[in-house]
């Protein structure tokens, strides 16, 4: 992979990361070696089917794997730094998987220079305190004003994420708002700091078409007018079209293809991307073709599968090869990036924590 | 790349993507899980020995549980030593003879052990005759000492009756009143429960009324307003008749409980699919009840009935000790315990609480059953 | 909120009617009648009575009046305070149940708070501690906990108390200070006794408590909102104690509703070991020796205790869960 996007360090470089959760009935290996680079001011897309790991990457990010669950192996460089007129200027580039989750060093960063969305409002919101209070506590925590001004820059905020009448907003309890108007309310909360890093968790899954759009127009505005950086992770081909720049996407803890939208799109080149762009429907499209739907499921995680781990499901696959290694990573220019043996036979030396 | 084909056949090289965790039917995973929790498995073993070790009382216990011993009036357990008379060690255990002997100051009879004589314990010895199982008549017991002999390992009552058959006695009632009251409770909390939850309105607000009121008594005093007004036993009413009646009061206090769980389900189930499919074919209310709720609802019922007989076995327990439970001629452990309920006697004869212990090892094993059973149908109510 | 406590309280009125009728089926269910029992009375003393004077005493007593009649006369004398006389002690129900009542609702409102600070702070405790050596022992001691009867648990306790510690128990009071009249003295020797019967009566629920704690916190920790409050920043002990613990409260307000008749009633068997002034000796001594009147008025009483009790675990909940209060 290239290192640099337009010479400037990622944002985020993460490393052959292994999170893994020992349950009673076994490892599950959620993360089986994530390499990924997000760049500073982009809109980076995290795709999958559910449980491929999406959601745990970004937990890992934020060191907030809930237990079982840890981090075996791999490496978060967190580069932290300011906002400049013309980019962005890296103060401190820190290993997100020394610190202690709990310590307070992790603690700075959270809710301050990254910050989550997650995917329900419904029960992503404290339903014991109000709107307002939950928004400027993060203030009063990274910001050190007193409770008045927290309050203030917290009715900025609603009203800024487009509530109305904000003031009267903060102090309403989450379960007097709309789906819609919560999702929004998170939204205030998680930016209330400015945050370098946004990760949105499917924020907008469980809402209706109507304010999904919203939210999402919303979401590029503010990223846009704050100089952000978002990880957006989704299993919607459509949101990601709207969304991204560029996008990574995974398959049972690993990402195995990663390009710019329009290449993902127009010129996919892993047979997993090939499949979840046509399993999707098109409106316009000329042929009467039926969609096709991938072949099987994802298998469940404390399985493990010998070689590429999408061989069973691959319409492509090639006996004595798929199933013996795990391709490694091929460049194919532009920041392109594939495992697959179509475009390389180099495999990678299997290594499952066995 | 594809000339690289190994000699293995075609069916081998694909790997069907599942591990052995993810093909197990929800019985079998239930199962595995019960029986992973250490716990949960003492508690099923151990209730499996309790249950066989009641039911064979008159065999294991060496005295008759009725026979009164005017020489032994609270007499203590026997000591049992594994030596013999001249103090060598002996595999065969030794009872130690108790003699009374007047209290020169206090003027009263005490007990004291007889340092010089021993008796061998013997085993499969002749003894009081007995019906097991309500069908095997017998005079052998386990163990016990030559006649005129007799052994007390758990001392004698105020009546000079054996302490140890009377606890292993009282446990063939203590450890069913509360199945049975339990398995009352499922056919009320059942039938009530959900019809409360499939029929929702009027019916649902009855019940809930009912179901508030019985709960805003405190239980024990409830249990024991019904169990007094029960008639005092007689040829016409027996204490058997009585112990059945116990275990309908306790359930009828007890149903709600269960009422409430089945009818939370209830109302989950018939906003479901296959209870809207059912319906859509045409199937009758009773059907749709009987055939797609309660086998759904049927691990769920297991488990609430499982917590709830450690409650049912203190109740019956504590309406005893109170002297409005169980009635002679039976015996359970809390009316054995009524023997203990001034601290005076229990500091004279500290081996008539051991009825006492018997309830919550009792209660312990069944609930660590409860418990197994509930982590296992719902590993993820935690 | 108003308007909710208005609803709860009508609840109430509807509930205390079926009280008053299962307190009168309790009163008609044993055989016999109160006549009958005066009737014996006087005999043992020598007396009878003639036929006719027996019939005017029934016309009197309304033995004979019809179901629906009888429990209209016991219902508005109840209602005015007469709650009928009791056979044993010859005295009316109503002095000898309040002159125990009081202590009865303070040591199980002591319970209560005994119990609950416990349970919170025990719980709070395991559930973040989870799979350690100290949740494992709080497990075996709640399991245990449940497992003893209350009495058992007060027969045991006073027997190492006398035994091994030398101490005088049982009872509220020193011999000393019985019948001496309210003092401070008599205030501290009241608070060296009344410490026992509140933990062996309590224990049980405390134990009860702090799994039904333990198990929610869990749940709430695996909330989404509490995976916000930790990805804002916030330290491990205020996500724990703002956000955490005062979600997973109202469950145990909910059963607070629960908790009130299990304390009343391990009250009342603990107090018989334990020889409290309570209410508990009294009932159980009435009901044995179908003393019907004081038995019947003792749980009607103890009833609407736990219904008051109930009423102000509502409003408690409400205040803690803004998602009720508007209903």
């Amino acid at each position: 992979m290239t290192d640099t996007t337009n010479g400037q360090p990622p944002v985020l470089r993460i490393r052959n990361l292994k999170t893994y959760f020992y349950t009673d009935l076994g490892i599950s290996r959620a993360l089986n070696g994530v390499n990924l680079d997000v760049p500073f001011g982009k809109v980076m897309g995290l795709v999958g089917e559910s449980g491929c790991g999406k959601s745990v990457t970004s937990l890992s990010v934020m060191r907030l794997v809930p237990k079982p669950g840890r981090i075996v192996e791999g490496q978060i460089i967190f580069n932290k730094g300011e906002r400049t007129p013309t980019g962005y200027k890296v103060t401190e580039s820190i290993d997100m998987t020394d610190l202690d989750p709990l310590g307070p060093k992790v603690r700075s960063i959270r809710g301050r220079y990254m910050a989550m969305i997650f995917q329900e409002p419904m029960t992503s919101l404290n339903p014991s305190y109000t709107v307002g209070n939950q928004v400027s506590e993060t203030i009063i925590l990274h910001q050190k004003v007193d409770k008045e001004e927290a309050m203030r820059r917290a009715i900025e905020i609603v009203g800024r994420v487009g509530l109305p009448n904000p003031e009267e907003i903060v102090k309403r309890y989450p379960h007097e708002l709309s789906g819609g108007m919560r999702q929004r309310a998170m939204v205030a909360l998680a930016l209330s700091c400015r945050p370098t890093v946004l990760f949105a968790d499917e924020p907008t899954t469980a809402l209706d078409v109507t304010t999904e759009a919203q939210i999402l127009d919303l979401m590029r505005e503010l990223q846009a007018e704050m100089g952000m950086t978002i990880v957006f992770i989704t299993h919607n081909l459509g949101v990601v079209a709207q969304m991204c720049d560029t996008v990574g996407i995974m398959y049972l803890g690993r990402i195995v293809e990663l390009a710019d939208v329009d290449s993902i799109f127009y010129n996919p080149k892993h047979p997993y991307t090939s499949a979840l762009l046509r399993s999707i429907p098109h409106v316009g499209s000329r042929t009467k073709a039926r969609l096709a739907p991938i072949r099987g499921v994802v298998p469940d995680p404390y399985a493990t599968i010998p070689g590429c781990p999408f061989h069973p499901r691959c319409d492509s696959f090639m006996k004595g090869v798929c199933d013996a290694a795990v391709p490694a990573e091929t460049d194919l220019g532009d920041g392109h990036m594939v495992r697959c043996f179509l475009y390389s036979d180099k495999g990678e030396v299997e290594d499952n924590g066995k | 790349m594809a000339e690289a084909a190994p000699a293995v056949p075609q069916e081998e090289t694909i790997v069907e993507p599942v591990s052995e965790v993810g093909a197990m039917s929800q019985w079998k995973l239930m199962v595995l899980r019960y029986r992973r929790n250490t716990l949960a498995m003492i508690g099923l073993i151990g209730l499996i020995i309790g249950y066989i070790t009641v039911a064979l009382a008159p065999f294991l216990g060496p005295n008759d549980y009725m026979r009164q011993d005017s020489n032994y009036v609270s007499g203590p357990p026997t000591p049992i030593k594994f030596r013999d008379q001249q103090g060598n060690f002996s595999l065969r255990p030794y009872a130690m003879a108790i003699r009374t002997e007047l209290d020169p100051v206090a003027y009263k009879f005490r007990y004291v052990k007889d340092e010089t004589t021993y008796y061998p314990v013997k085993f499969f010895v002749k003894g009081d005759p007995y019906t097991l199982l309500g069908f095997i008549d017998g005079d052998v017991h386990l163990f016990g000492l030559d006649a005129p002999n007799r052994i007390y390992p758990f001392g004698a009552d105020p009546l000079g009756r054996c302490m140890f058959t009377r606890v292993l006695t009282g446990g063939q009632i203590s450890m069913t009143v509360g199945l049975v009251g339990v398995l009352l409770s499922i056919v009320f909390g059942s039938v009530l429960g959900t019809a409360s939850g499939y029929y929702g309105g009027m019916i649902d607000d009855i019940m809930q009324r009912i179901i508030e009121i019985i709960a805003a008594f405190p239980t024990v005093p409830l249990w024991a307003a019904l169990a007094a007004a029960l008639p005092t036993t007689s040829s016409t009413f027996t204490a058997l008749d009585r112990y059945f009646l116990i275990t309908v009061i306790l359930s009828l206090v007890n149903w709600t409980g269960l009422a409430r769980q089945l009818r939370a389900k209830v109302m989950s189930y018939s906003q479901s699919d296959f209870t809207m499919a059912a319906l859509a074919a045409g199937a009758s209310d009773w059907r749709i009840i009987f055939v797609h709720m309660i086998p759904n609802a049927a691990s769920h019922i297991i488990v609430v009935a499982a917590l709830a007989i450690p409650g049912m076995i203190l109740g019956e327990t504590s309406l005893s000790f109170l002297g409005l439970g169980i009635m002679p001629p039976l015996v359970s452990w809390g009316a054995l315990l009524k023997d203990a309920q001034q601290v005076s006697v229990v500091i004279q004869q500290p081996w008539l609480i051991i009825p006492g212990a018997a309830v919550v090892i009792t209660v312990l094993l069944f609930s660590f059953l409860g418990d197994g059973l509930r982590d296992a149908v719902d590993p993820y109510s935690i | 909120m108003l308007n909710y406590i208005i609803r709860r309280i009508g609840y109430l009125f509807v509930t205390l009617i079926f009280v008053c009728i299962i307190g009168f089926v309790i009163i008609e269910l044993p055989p016999g009648s109160y006549l009958e029992f005066e009737l014996q009375r006087i005999r043992l003393l020598g007396g009878d009575l003639s036929q006719e004077q027996i019939r005017s005493l029934e016309i009197i007593y309304g033995v004979n009046d019809p179901i629906y009649l009888k429990f209209w006369k016991w219902i508005s004398r109840f209602v005015r305070g007469d709650f009928g006389e009791s056979f044993e002690y010859n005295l009316p129900a109503r002095d000898l149940v309040f002159a125990r009542l009081p202590f009865t609702v303070i040591i199980s409102v002591l319970t209560l708070i005994f119990a609950w600070g416990i349970s919170i702070v025990v719980g709070v405790y395991s559930a973040t501690h989870r799979r350690t050596f100290l949740d494992y022992t709080i497990e075996v001691l709640q399991f245990i906990g449940l497992s003893v009867p209350s009495f058992l648990l007060a027969l045991v306790v006073m027997v190492f108390a006398q035994r091994t510690l030398g101490l005088h128990v049982g009872g509220l009071y020193s011999d000393a200070f019985v019948n001496a009249p309210w003092s401070w003295d008599k205030f501290v020797d009241l608070l060296k006794h009344i410490w026992m019967p509140i933990v062996v009566i309590g224990a049980s629920n405390t134990a009860w408590l702090s799994r039904v704690m333990r198990t929610n916190l869990l749940d709430v920790l695996g909330m989404q909102y509490v995976q916000t409050a930790r990805s804002k920043g916030l330290p491990e002990r205020r996500v724990i104690w703002k956000h955490a613990v005062r979600n997973a409260m109202h469950p145990l307000v909910m059963v607070l509703g629960m908790s009130l008749p299990q304390i009343i009633s391990g009250e009342t068997v603990v107090a018989i070991v334990l020889n409290l002034p309570t209410t508990g000796p009294l009932y159980f001594r009435a009901l044995v020796q179908q003393d019907m009147y004081l038995a019947a008025s003792f749980l009607m009483l103890l009833a609407i205790v736990l219904l008051i009790g109930n009423l102000l675990a509502d409003i408690l909940l409400a205040w803690l869960d803004p998602r009720i209060r508007f209903d």
